[in-house]
């Protein structure tokens, strides 16, 4: 239980740190909250030479408006998703989440862009910046990029990251007066892995639904969208019927894997419920 | 792995200087760049009321205040805290800031082997300092974090849910006292 030994960088810059992992030839992992990696190094699952602390650097902290987004900063740890107002008022989903994301110790130190790096596709912001269509800036060796959420999340702990590329910060387009969102999320204990959980943004003209992105966690090797469920909803009202038809179309989106501890069946059942706990919610304003 | 640049590298086995202020010293030791927090405070500092657990931030017997918020001593090398401030279960004990905690849990008995419960009163603390009043639901989905495998959490409820009625009686809305 205690990490390979490995040598320590405290970083100043991005500079600084995209330098040190270019000279550490690939055997190098930066750390910021380190609330996954800690672990991942103390079980020898990962055992780079190098720790690249890049938790000093200001350039990665910080949320402010930019244009028609809200750029959060790499940094900025899921506690301040509680307690900072701009993302309450301009990123809303990712507040209603927040509380869900394991328990207030380790909200306390870890860090949106470690969440959205890791692509665990059982955790709750991955699967959030999705549902926002957020983009995620990344900064390499070869400069600065922006990624769409839909072209970040590969697969299983796979992401559109290079290596020795690393989240500067997470654009999000700001929510507006026409938006409704929803969040929930069901597990056997608070603070536990979800065993599904789902939230959603959608669009209003008038009590029409104009556009919703729907996205799930824990439901497949990553952050996972239901496109054909969100095809159903657009154009129209938020009945029961309309709801009805949604949960029956999930079944085409949706492929759980096999698990000893959660059958596929039982997984899409689950989704379908929450599903419609949160459409429901939606057609009331929420 | 080749092409790793040793020349700019401190030694893997190196130890490093790193420089705290604990419980209200300033301290500084030697640290090997692996050793979390937690290690460096009971073997280093001999502060061993920080208990090391699971040490994969799941049971919470490593809670301590890291620049004023509870974090896992377990999920922190002790290389990354150089230069913050920490306090652990002793600080907060001397300091009497969380007298009233303890004096509940005694009360309540709960606590059994004790082994867990530095970890309860370091959140609690910070339980308390978030939000001066928590439902009997928000104290327990604070204490998602921490194990305790003797009480079954009913009698942990019961003193925290206490604690904070009697701050709020005795000083209003400050609650969180410091």
């Amino acid at each position: 239980m205690k990490a390979r030994a490995f040598s320590y960088f405290r970083a100043a810059t991005i500079d600084h740190a995209l330098d040190a992992h270019a000279r550490a030839g690939d055997d190098a992992r930066f750390i910021a909250g380190g609330q996954s990696l800690v672990p991942a190094l103390s079980l020898r699952l990962q055992a780079p030479r190098l720790l690249i602390d890049i938790t000093h650097i200001d350039e990665l902290r910080g949320v402010r408006r930019e244009g028609g987004h809200l750029r959060i900063g790499a940094l900025t740890r899921h506690c301040e998703m509680l307690s900072e107002p701009l993302i309450a008022e301009f990123a809303p989903l990712l507040h209603a989440a927040a509380p869900f994301v394991a328990h207030p110790a380790i909200r306390n130190r870890g860090t949106l862009g470690g969440s959205v790096a890791l692509a665990d596709p059982a955790s709750e912001f991955p699967a959030m910046i999705l549902a926002l269509d957020a983009e995620i800036e990344i900064t390499g060796p070869s400069g600065r990029r922006r990624v769409k959420a839909d072209d970040f999340f590969i697969d299983l702990f796979e992401t559109a990251l290079q290596p020795g590329e690393l989240i500067t910060a997470i654009y999000v387009p700001l929510f507006r007066a026409d938006q409704r969102f929803a969040f929930d999320e069901l597990a056997r204990r608070r603070g536990d892995y979800a065993l599904v959980g789902c939230g959603m943004l959608a669009t209003f003209a008038g009590e029409r639904i104009h556009d919703i992105r729907i996205s799930y966690l824990s439901v497949g090797n990553t952050p996972t969208r239901v496109r054909g469920t969100e095809a159903t909803l657009i154009g129209s009202r938020l009945d029961a019927e309309r709801i009805a038809a949604a949960q029956a179309a999930l079944e085409g989106d949706l492929a759980p894997p096999e698990s000893d501890e959660v059958p596929p069946a039982m997984r899409l059942h689950l989704a379908r419920v929450l599903l419609g706990r949160l459409l429901g919610r939606l057609g009331e304003g929420a | 792995m080749s092409g790793f640049d040793d020349s700019l590298l401190n030694e893997a086995d190196e130890t490093v200087r790193v420089r705290f202020v604990v419980n209200g010293r300033k301290v500084a030791c030697e640290v090997a760049p692996r050793e979390t927090l937690v290690d460096c405070l009971r073997d280093k500092l001999e502060l061993t009321g920080t208990h090391a657990g699971c040490e994969m931030g799941a049971c919470g017997a490593c809670l301590v205040q890291l620049d004023g918020r509870a974090v896992h001593s377990c999920l922190i090398f002790a290389v990354q805290a150089d230069g913050a401030t920490i306090d652990t279960i002793e600080g907060l004990s001397e300091l009497g800031a969380i007298a009233d905690l303890q004096a509940e849990f005694h009360r309540r008995n709960a606590l059994q082997c004790g082994f867990c419960t530095p970890g309860m009163l370091v959140n609690a603390h910070e339980l308390l300092s978030q939000t001066a009043q928590p439902s009997r639901e928000e104290i327990r989905d604070a204490l998602s974090g921490n194990y305790c495998r003797c009480t079954g959490y009913e009698a942990i409820v019961d003193a925290i849910d206490a604690v904070a009625s009697e701050r709020m009686k005795a000083g209003g809305a400050g609650g969180g006292v410091t």
